[in-house]
This record gives C-alpha cells, sequence and structure tokens, in this order.
C-alpha cells in the first residue's frame, strides 16, 4: 500500500555565505501492506513531518521513489488525494468559517462521493465520534478535541484505503484521547483501512501499533514489533524509558 | 476547476453572510475609493483639454477597460498573492491534500462580496465613456475581446506573482509591484509614459495589450511610438503565451513548495 524506496529529500538554507544543505530525510526505505497498523516515532525534527508530507504529495522528494495506492504522490497529487486520508493534529483542514456540516458537505462535492455513500458514511461516523452535538457550529468555535474529531470525520468520507495521522492525539485530554484510540482500532479491524500515525504520546503506539518504526536524523533506525523495540533496550521497563533510550544514543543495534 | 471555483465561492459567499454588514461597507468602500481615481482623471481635464493627445472619453475609456479586466480578474483571482501567507501559517499544505487545483483553492480563498466593488466601478466608467465616444461596429467588437485578453493577462500576472511567493516567501510585496502596479499602470494612455517602458509592456511583461494596443484600434489611433500596425489584434496571443508561461511557473513553484516545519 505504502513502498518507499531509497528516499531523500534536503533543503538549502540560510543565504548566500552561510548556505548549508539540511538533509531532512535520508535513504528511507520501508514498506507498508495494506490493513497493516503503523506508528512512526522519533524525536522532533528527526523527519517524521517531512515523511509524511512526501506521502500525502505535499513536498517532492529529491530523490528516491514513492508509491502510495500505486501512485507517485508529488506526481499524482490530487488522484492521490481521493485514495488517502490526511489528518495533521497541529492545523485543521476544515474551512475555519463553516459550520462542520457545510465543511463536510462541501468535501462530498470535491471528492464527487455519492450522496447514498456519503449520507451513510456520515451517519456511522457521526455515531462513532459522537459529532452531533456540533454539527452546526463553526469550526472556530469548536473545543480542540470536537474540532480533532471533526476533522478526522473529513479525512474519512470518501472511505480512502489510507490514513495518514500527523500527531492526531497532540493536546487531547485522557477521555477524547482514549475515544481517537478506539475509533482508530475499530476503523483498521472492521474497515481494513491502512494507518499510518506519527505521535509523541506512547500510549498512542502501545493501544493501537503492531508495528513500529523510529526514525532520527533523517534515518530509519528501527522497523518492527513493540515487543521487538522493548528488546533493544532489555534493561529498561517501560516503553517510554525505552524510547527515550534510543533516542539519546541516537541509533539502535538489533 | 470551473465547477470547483463556483462550489468555493458559493460556499464561501454564504459563510460571509453571517456578517452582512461589514460586507456591505467593504463593497461601497471599495467603490468609493476606486471612484476618487475617476476625480483625479475628471480634475486633470479640468485644467487641460487632452492627456498626452487623448481626449477626455478616450481617457475614460482606456481607463475603464483596463479598470474592468483588472477588477475581474482580481475579483477572481487577486487572492493568489497572499500565496506567502499561507505557506507561512501552514494552511497551503492543507489546500494540497484536496483533490482540487491548488491554485483554484488559493484563488477563491476567502470569497466574497466585497471582491464586487471595484468591478462595479470600472463597468460604470467604461459605460459612460463608451456612451460618449459612439463608436462604430466595424471597431467596438474588439472591446470584449479586450477585457478577456485582459483578464487573462492580468489573471497570469496574479499567478506569476504567486509562483515567485514561492522562492521569496518573505516578500510578496515584490510580486504586488507587477500586480497592482501593472493595474495602475494601464489606466492612463501609454503615450503618458517614456518609450523605454512602454517597449518593456509590450514585448517583455505585455500589459500594453489589456488595453493600449486594442484600444489604438478601437479609438482608430496612430500609435504614437510607431510600432507595427498587426500588434492591435496580438492581444489574444499575447495572453496565451503569458498565461502558458504563467502556468509553468506556477507548477514549477509547486514542485519546489518546501512548506514548513511541524
Amino acid at each position: 500500500m505504502i513502498e518507499v524506496d531509497r528516499v531523500g529529500r534536503s533543503f538549502t538554507v540560510g543565504r548566500r555565505r552561510t548556505r548549508t544543505t539540511v538533509h531532512a530525510v535520508q535513504d528511507l526505505s520501508f514498506t507498508v501492506e495494506a490493513g497493516e497498523f503503523v506508528g512512526y516515532l522519533g524525536p522532533n525534527g528527526a523527519g517524521k513531518s517531512t515523511t509524511i508530507k512526501m506521502l500525502t504529495g505535499i513536498l517532492a522528494p529529491t530523490s528516491g521513489r514513492i508509491q502510495v495506492a500505486g501512485l507517485d504522490p508529488a506526481r499524482r497529487r490530487t488522484a492521490l488525494a481521493r485514495k488517502i486520508g490526511v489528518v495533521f493534529g497541529q492545523r485543521t483542514t476544515l474551512w475555519w468559517d463553516l459550520p462542520l456540516k457545510d465543511s463536510f458537505e462541501l468535501i462530498r462535492h470535491l471528492y464527487k462521493v455519492d450522496r447514498v455513500d456519503f449520507r451513510r458514511r456520515l451517519d456511522e461516523l457521526t455515531g462513532l465520534l459522537d459529532l452531533a452535538g456540533f454539527m452546526n457550529t463553526p469550526v472556530r468555535q469548536l473545543s480542540l478535541g470536537q474540532r480533532m474529531r471533526g476533522d478526522v470525520t473529513a479525512a474519512l468520507l470518501h472511505s480512502p484505503a489510507v490514513l495518514v495521522l500527523d500527531e492526531p492525539t497532540i493536546g487531547l485530554d485522557v477521555v477524547s484521547k482514549a475515544a481517537m484510540r478506539e475509533f482508530l482500532r475499530r476503523l483498521n479491524a472492521d474497515h481494513g483501512t491502512t494507518v499510518l500515525l506519527t505521535t509523541h504520546d506512547l500510549g498512542d503506539i502501545e493501544k493501537l501499533c503492531r508495528r513500529v518504526m523510529l526514525i532520527d536524523h533523517g534515518r530509519l533506525t528501527f522497523d518492527g514489533t513493540l515487543d521487538d523495540l522493548r528488546a533493544t533496550v532489555p534493561e529498561e521497563t517501560s516503553i517510554e524509558d525505552v524510547v527515550a533510550r534510543l533516542y539519546t544514543d541516537g541509533s539502535v543495534s538489533p | 476547476m470551473v465547477r470547483t471555483y463556483l462550489l468555493l465561492a458559493w460556499t464561501w459567499l454564504r459563510a460571509s453572510a453571517q456578517y452582512p454588514g461589514q460586507l456591505a461597507t467593504m463593497a461601497i468602500g471599495s467603490f468609493a475609493v476606486n471612484a476618487l481615481d475617476v476625480l483625479a482623471i475628471w480634475v486633470i481635464f479640468e485644467h487641460t483639454g487632452s492627456l498626452a493627445g487623448f481626449g477626455l472619453a478616450e481617457v475614460m475609456f482606456l481607463y475603464g477597460s483596463a479598470g474592468l479586466s483588472f477588477a475581474l480578474s482580481d475579483m477572481l483571482f487577486g487572492n493568489v498573492d497572499r500565496l506567502s501567507q499561507h505557506i507561512r501559517t501552514g494552511t497551503f499544505d492543507t489546500m494540497l491534500i484536496r483533490p482540487a487545483s491548488a491554485f483554484v483553492q488559493m484563488a477563491v480563498d476567502r470569497f466574497g462580496v466585497h471582491r464586487f466593488g471595484r468591478t462595479a466601478q470600472a463597468a460604470v466608467v467604461l459605460g459612460i465613456a463608451l456612451s460618449q465616444l459612439d463608436l462604430p461596429w466595424s471597431r467596438a467588437w474588439m472591446i470584449p475581446v479586450m477585457v478577456v485578453c485582459g483578464i487573462v493577462i492580468f489573471a497570469s500576472v496574479f499567478a506569476l506573482g504567486g509562483a515567485l511567493q514561492f522562492l521569496l516567501t518573505d516578500a510578496p510585496e515584490v510580486a504586488n509591484a507587477f500586480t497592482y502596479g501593472g493595474g495602475t499602470l494601464t489606466q492612463y494612455p501609454l503615450s503618458v509614459y517614456g518609450g523605454e517602458l512602454v517597449r518593456g509592456v509590450t514585448f517583455v511583461v505585455p500589459l500594453a495589450f489589456v488595453n493600449w494596443q486594442p484600444g489604438l484600434f478601437v479609438l482608430d489611433r496612430q500609435d504614437p511610438f510607431g510600432l507595427p500596425y498587426g500588434l492591435r489584434f496580438a492581444a489574444p496571443l499575447a495572453a496565451l503565451i503569458l498565461a502558458a508561461v504563467a502556468a509553468f511557473a506556477w507548477r514549477a513553484g509547486i514542485r519546489r513548495y518546501r512548506s514548513t516545519g511541524s
């Protein structure tokens, strides 16, 4: 479903004399099969968001090859958009001044979703994410938890095969977080939606992800199950400590 | 693309209907500010019978036709010059994940009634000028052609300005010099400017084809700069070439897009 083959992305920063090249992502390769639930971990600035942006076609890679749902994201951006769902935890993709209901209706038109399918899907998501209470509220007036549920709904109305989430639980309270996790778990289990999520919350990883990938300084440093991840640092017991060790050491020897 | 534009424009109009008072004020304000432009021209003619060889009605015609092109183009596409703002705040990323042209989404973003004020003013001026001039149909047919070509030319300049902002995220004003500068430049007969500038806006950035060259045909005037007669009919060609260049630049800009952190 997702194939990343020796992908690199560099940025030139600074002006004239101070110009340097930053390698945000280097020689990155991994494959995600249909129906997988993958957590993508890494410290701030490791290259997580850059990877997500390349997978969704926002950024073009400087080297290597990417295929998502059979398409090259940067070249086939709009075609890919119909097949994937994207959620940015840090910013909304909804229309700020529009009521949630209108945003969804607009998405139905933009994604050319059949009216009957749309109705059924929206009813399902409204039930699961408990949206009924604020359907007519403009997005700018929603709480963070409500907005996030709206964003996730918006990303799923066209029934994408792949859902990419960049920090979907950031800033959410415990209850909202638990609800969001349960929703994502069911989405993956019931619909077989392939999910890739980045997070700093290791609870997300423990509760949801059968597979974990770790990126540091733009390179993939670990790819395996949660148990494998624990086994890399046997002397630490909590997953928090394991990951903290991996971040500070910078490399993993399997 | 047209369907997406209309869909989004309608949605924004409905959203903006929440603040009707603000909308009316902005539309009227925009109309009034632009009406002052016309007053300035009228004041000039109070002191002199002609402006660089053109009478009042003729200047009004050149002003109104360029103004109409610019206003319609600004109404439909002018928002593209806010690109650097959208890049900085990260909202441009959210446009790129939608199955629709990023250019269309940028152009129509926050579409509102206030965008109509300038159009109405330019149309009124053009209407007055035409009623004074009494042009024969053998020359008047050029007017709709020149307005449409003008829209395409200004839209291309807006797109080029947007494309430039992919490189110069910190300096959107550079692009404004060409977009709004071009809009203002074409309001007067080009003969008030120097020959070098006129050659520049004829052969480099083809603003002379918005109203000047086809306008000379409509008004049946000699070209004060002695450029070939055939240029009067070259507006569609100039518009097409500029549109192709702009489309290419915009695509190149998206390929080079760097997004922001996080």
